[in-house]
């Protein structure tokens, strides 16, 4: 560690001591919410304000809540649903937009950015008028019933999705399609085994924007689910309302656990296979 | 009776919209050659390459290789494969994966995959390197990637795009002389694009001279710089001094021609069409001269000294005729004391010799 030296470049954030100070506290503003929530979760008390002592009660009691699971489920469901979707278009949506010079580009282009500006709540209330416009089902088994929530958090989701992609086709040398070709693969073997595998850190990067997207979401979801279907943040708001308990904390800690543990999983894959710069 | 070529262009054009990249072009290579097409950039060379890979196709003519008509046969069923100007090694396989990939989509038995791959790695001595990622290559590693990948398939012919741009000038000497190697060794017939004269010169058995989308000349280097058939050749490859002539007569290979200075004299022609055009000579064979008599048919010519350009093993020395004509000549710097380059200024009297002068079209 150097105490003295030249003055700080652009990113020589931690030779300062009050440069450390400020990222320090950056990060106590970002994580110590979640860290409260994670540590409350433990509290032995009814009410979710002083620390009374460690139990596990509260995980016990979020787990035997059959409406809490069931939108639990519901969400993951649906997460898993919306993003496997959006990877899909999203992905063929960018390699259609990086690939061909078509009439209208520029327009198909600007609509896909769309979905990202427009305001949630417009999005949500544009949704529930289409869905009761189209006369889409209710009623469904489920899980068709959480169709029309897997539809609209794709319809949010895929752009992202696209955008990320895009980028990182941007990259790419299409030389390597032709070298593949040259080589004696059809479209279909050079699409699988070099123009994928290239688009393979994009689409993990955007599949984990989808699932984030679509796991959290309330605003869309309340909007254009029926009264019988509930997701984890519309429980969660329900169960708030009346206070928040230790079990909410329990549930929520549960989820953050899933998301790390799905990001890692994630980043493993994104990795090159063996290490190098 | 010459064999059959390997290659046959027939009437070839390509347009892109309105713009003709290629234009009527015909040619015909040779089992085993190490062919140059060689131009500035935009005349049409890596159109026609690319026609010849099968990712353009002609809008008009044929393509036949080893005799079959492959104009319209996608590239992965053509006897050919190319090493791309930016290698497009793939990035996420090793280099072992990369050179057998064009066996694997083949349908290629396992068996008989590794050991053509690890023949084909040692070929371009990369026997060490079966393991890494292209990633962990330098630039000239690379490109020997790229070039694995395209021999371990016995292509009939390998086409080349600009493959010694990307290095710096050692290491494409090298490898200017590795790829002749290569090529003597796998007896494969090499195309190679490029817009470096010197590259073409060394490297080619024969070289097609390209502008505009034409072919002006496709000759062996040795002609192509002695005997251009065009100004544009001339100028192309190398340096060249001209004299505008009126021709008074033309007879056989040889035509009569006038200039104020030089007389009247009778000089080769480049080509059966050549009638008209402009006189050149090249610098290295203007002899400058301050005391000695003339050499037998030599004609002098008056001149004064303008600049010099140090070169290391040769200087130009730029001179200027009574006329205002200015001309360069070279010399090489044979001793290392005493080189003599004349001070600018100076009076002199230039040799030429009629023999090495050339009547070249004007035109293209």
């Amino acid at each position: 560690m150097l105490r003295r030296g030249p003055p700080p470049g652009p990113l020589d954030y931690s030779r300062r001591w009050w440069l450390r100070a400020w990222l320090a506290l950056t990060f106590v503003f970002l994580y110590a919410p979640i860290a409260i929530l994670v540590l409350f979760s433990f509290n032995d008390s009814r009410r979710n304000i002083v620390w009374q002592g460690f139990t596990l009660d509260y995980y016990v009691k979020a787990a035997n809540n059959v409406s809490l699971l069931e939108a639990f489920s519901n969400s993951l469901v649906i997460a898993a649903l919306s993003t496997v979707i959006s990877v899909v278009l999203g992905g063929l949506l960018a390699l259609a937009l990086y690939r061909f010079r078509f009439p209208g580009r520029p327009a198909v282009e600007a609509a896909n950015q769309l979905p990202i500006v427009v305001p949630e709540i417009c999005m949500g209330v544009a949704l529930l008028v289409f869905f009761a416009e189209v006369g889409w089902p209710r009623g469904l088994p489920w899980p068709l019933s959480l169709s029309n929530i897997v539809a609209g958090h794709v319809a949010f989701s895929f752009p992202f999705v696209a955008v990320v992609v895009r980028a990182r086709l941007a990259g790419f040398d299409r030389a390597q399609e032709e070298a593949s070709r040259d080589l004696g693969a059809s479209e279909w073997q050079t699409f699988r085994r070099v123009t994928l595998p290239y688009m393979r850190p994009g689409l993990i990067a955007g599949g984990l924007l989808a699932m984030t997207l679509s796991l959290d979401d309330f605003v869309i979801t309340f909007f254009t689910s029926g009264p019988d279907t509930l997701t984890f943040p519309v429980k969660v708001y329900s169960m708030v309302r009346f206070g928040a308990t230790p079990e909410v904390n329990a549930a929520s800690t549960v989820l953050i656990a899933i998301t790390i543990a799905l990001t890692v999983v994630a980043m493993r894959l994104q990795a090159p296979p063996k290490a190098g710069g | 009776m010459a064999p059959p070529p390997i290659v046959r262009i027939e009437h070839v054009t390509k347009r892109f919209g309105d713009y003709p990249a290629v234009e009527d072009v015909s040619l015909d290579i040779a089992a085993n050659e190490l062919f140059a097409l060689l131009g500035p950039s935009g005349c049409g060379k890596t159109t026609l390459l690319r026609m010849l890979a099968g990712f353009e196709r002609p809008s008009a003519g044929r393509i036949l290789i080893g005799g079959a008509d492959m104009t319209t046969v996608p590239p992965n069923r053509r006897p050919v494969n190319m090493v791309f100007q930016s290698y497009a090694v793939f990035p996420h396989m090793t280099v072992a994966d990369n050179v057998a990939y064009g066996l694997r989509v083949d349908g290629t038995p396992a068996g008989e995959i590794a050991p053509r791959v690890d023949a084909a790695l040692e070929m371009v001595r990369l026997g060490g390197y079966r393991a890494r990622m292209p990633e962990q290559l330098s630039g000239g590693q690379r490109q020997r990637v790229a070039l694995a990948r395209a021999l371990v398939k016995r292509p009939k012919v390998l086409l080349l795009d600009e493959p010694l741009s990307a290095l710096d000038r050692k290491l494409r000497e090298d490898m200017q002389l590795e790829l002749v190697r290569l090529q003597h060794e796998v007896g494969i017939t090499f195309v190679m694009v490029t817009h470096d004269q010197e590259e073409a010169l060394s490297m080619a058995n024969r070289v097609a001279v390209m502008d505009a989308g034409r072919v002006l000349q496709i000759a062996d280097p040795r002609t192509l710089y002695e005997n251009p058939t065009h100004r544009f050749v001339a100028d192309f490859i190398g340096t060249m001094n001209t004299f505008d002539v009126e021709v008074s007569g033309v007879e056989g290979d040889r035509v009569r021609v006038r200039h104020p200075l030089l007389g009247e004299l009778e000089v080769a022609r480049a080509a059966p069409h050549v009638t008209g055009g402009v006189l050149i000579i090249r610098p290295e064979k203007l002899r400058l001269d301050f005391s000695t008599p003339p050499v037998a048919g030599e004609r002098m010519l008056d001149a004064v000294i303008e600049q010099v350009a140090y070169y290391g093993d040769l200087s130009f020395v730029f001179i200027r005729l009574d006329d205002g004509t200015r001309l360069q000549v070279s010399r090489y710097n044979i001793n290392r004391v005493d080189q003599g380059d004349p001070p600018p200024g100076r009076r002199c009297r230039v040799g030429i010799h009629p023999e090495d002068l050339l009547l070249v079209d004007d035109g293209g």
